[in-house]
């Protein structure tokens, strides 16, 4: 598929699962994702792939770690309460290191909280979630495309560095229509899986574990996953940065925050403020280097999120007290304005009086 | 010369890690001989309890798979779906799958999942230092019911899940066996064997094997004691039977 169509954030990221090998869905209904559990049930059996609509999300996690097991290509999806359900099988995923793609369509908690967009899940998504000692790759796009372009790249890092991929949306992109184009092109050149379990025909017996009891051999293989962590962390970061060069006051914000901070941006330019915008499109790896040179010329940072302030502390250990970092957060389903973002800009570029 | 015996290669050759008198290790060996016989060592994967036999995967050689603790019909479901010419079989314990994991046996049985379960009772959560399973037989001294267990104490009844499952129209074989005596032995072999021989014809469901099993050490007997247990006490609670198919 190549045409430019008109889907909302949940059928679109399920359509480039899709088209990017996804042999088998499996999820629990829960508000703001539901279109991807409906549209997955009618459209992967019509490619002849697997859908299962399972009893819980931890059930639903695990069926992932199944199939990722054999070899298979494996998602799920859910928002806020069903994501925390499957920490469990998050864990075991890492420990076991099985490709996974993970969706989480945020939504305002703590506990039930709401149905409204929320940026809330940033520390579970960023610091692992679960138990242990582990790390997720965790992506964040900002546009119905840029969900849809996430997908390919989910399954192809979590093949290639057989670990558990977030793509962390919330309630708004999940639910607004945009035209997207889906893009079937391979992207990676992907090692094979000989590890899978597939019958132990021609070959010595596979086992998939995370149980490792021998003196020093958690340690070690802890070790390793740092130090796959780390090459991660030297080659996938993504961000885009938006007029930040002369920018004297820099917004760092991400997901549907980051289109309207663009926005807020842009006006304040117009109004001759210096602002531009970091905006992180890997939430995991964090582009704290990009940060972190971008504070080497003394300006202000203003993170903005839909949370009480989560990212802001991911900033404030890029900048690491190089330049002052501030905070505009809007927790439980509120969505910050254009207008309340260029307000908190003025206040904090224009000296006091001036105006 | 005759070979009267022979072990068989489905079992690695070395000694496990279970008690004297253990029920896990006469168990390992059926379930060996079954995959032997049938001839699917090389397309049979195997699922691993959390519980004392969480190592099985290191004297059964076959491709095999460890899980977290009950969730073993979830991961089945997801392997038996993804790749429906393999045979999948989970391995459970009371606690695995009668405490912790209900939620995922019911439902693995209530979609009709073609997979097998071998699900051990011993009456007890052994990994963890013998406390009170669903299982545990009321009067049993556990870990956590020292003076018996007692259902006026809010510790409840021995739960018969085999009972359950065989309601579910999703299960094609739920038979209750016993590892006490050799005919007990010989009857969970052809259990085991007509469970895993239901999923090589396709049959359109679970199957589910429990099998009674000693746990000398936290029933605080001797292995011939606590063998003549199970015929005695647990069978009460727990009766040998085909309950389904
Ligand atoms: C989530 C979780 N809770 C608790 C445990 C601790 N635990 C390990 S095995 C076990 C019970 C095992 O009992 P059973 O399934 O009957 O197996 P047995 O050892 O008796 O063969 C428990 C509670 C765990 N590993 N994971
Ligand atoms: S504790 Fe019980 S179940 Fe566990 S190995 Fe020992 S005898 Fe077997
Ligand atoms: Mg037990």
């Amino acid at each position: 598929m190549s045409e430019r169509i008109l889907m909302c954030g949940n059928e679109a990221l399920a359509e480039a699962a899709i088209v990017a090998g996804c042999d088998a869905y499996f999820g629990y209904p829960i508000t703001p994702q539901n279109e991807i559990t409906a549209y997955m049930s009618e459209r992967m059996p019509q490619e002849g792939r697997v859908f299962v609509q399972s009893e819980s999300e931890l059930a639903a996690i695990n069926m992932v770690f199944g199939a990722a097991a054999t070899g298979k290509r494996a998602m799920t999806s859910s928002s806020s309460p069903g994501i925390s359900l499957m920490q469990e099988g998050i864990s075991y995923l890492a420990g076991a290191e099985l490709p996974a793609v993970v969706v989480n369509v945020m939504r305002g908690g703590p506990g039930l909280g709401n149905i409204a967009p929320s940026q809330g899940d940033y520390f579970q998504a960023t610091r692992g979630g679960g138990h242990g000692d582990y790390c997720t790759i965790v992506l964040g796009p900002a546009s119905v495309q840029e969900l849809a372009d996430c997908m390919p790249l989910a399954f192809d890092l979590a093949d290639q560095y057989r670990m558990t991929v977030m793509v962390l949306a919330d309630g708004i992109l999940g639910q607004m229509m945009e035209p997207v184009t889906l893009d079937p092109k391979p992207r990676r050149e992907l090692p094979p899986k000989p590890w899978a379990l597939t019958g132990m025909k021609d070959r010595k017996q596979n086992i998939v574990r995370s149980l490792y009891l021998a003196d020093g051999a958690l340690e070690e293989l802890n070790n390793r996953f740092m130090a796959k962590y780390r090459q991660i962390q030297d080659n996938e970061v993504l961000c885009e940065q938006y007029r930040i060069e002369d920018a004297e006051i820099i917004i760092v914000a991400y997901g549907i925050v980051a289109r309207i901070a663009r926005a807020a941006v842009d006006q304040a330019r117009e109004e001759g403020i210096r602002a531009g915008m970091i905006r992180p499109i890997t939430l995991w790896p964090f582009p704290s280097e990009q940060i972190g040179s971008a504070a080497d010329t003394f300006r202000m940072f203003l993170a903005v999120e839909m949370s009480c302030g989560q990212m802001v502390e991911d900033v404030r250990l890029a900048v690491a007290g190089k330049c002052p970092v501030l905070l505009h957060g809007r927790p439980g389903g509120g969505v910050p304005t254009a207008e309340e973002v260029l307000e908190k800009i003025r206040q904090l570029t224009i000296p006091a009086g001036a105006a | 010369m005759n070979t009267v015996f022979q072990r068989t290669s489905v079992l690695k050759n070395c000694s496990t890690h279970y008690c004297p008198g253990c029920g896990h290790g006469i168990a390992h060996r059926l379930l060996a001989e079954v995959v032997d016989e049938l001839n699917i060592q090389d397309r049979t994967i195997g699922i691993a309890p959390v519980g004392c036999a969480v190592l099985a995967y290191n004297y059964l050689d076959v491709d095999m798979i460890e899980v977290a603790h009950g969730r073993a019909p979830a991961v089945a479901t997801g392997m038996k779906r993804t790749n429906p010419d393999k045979i999948i079989f989970s391995y459970q314990g009371d606690g695995d799958l009668a405490a912790i994991g209900t939620a995922e046996i019911i439902h693995a049985a209530h979609r009709a999942e073609r997979i097998t379960v071998i699900f051990i009772n011993n009456a007890v959560f052994g990994m963890t230092g013998g406390q009170m399973a669903p299982t545990t037989m009321l009067g049993q001294i556990t870990a956590t019911t020292q003076q018996g267990r007692n259902p006026s104490n809010g510790q409840g009844y021995p739960l018969q899940v085999s009972e359950i499952l065989a309601l579910l129209p999703g299960t094609v074989y739920v038979e209750r066996c016993a590892l006490s005596g050799v005919p007990g032995i010989k009857r969970t072999k052809a259990a085991m064997k007509h469970a895993f021989g239901l999923q090589m014809d396709d049959a359109p469901g679970l199957s589910l094997v429990e099998i009674l099993s000693p746990c000398p050490t936290y029933w605080r007997m001797s292995p011939a004691k606590a063998m003549k247990w199970i015929e005695e006490e647990m069978c009460k609670a727990f009766p040998i039977a085909r309950l389904k198919g």
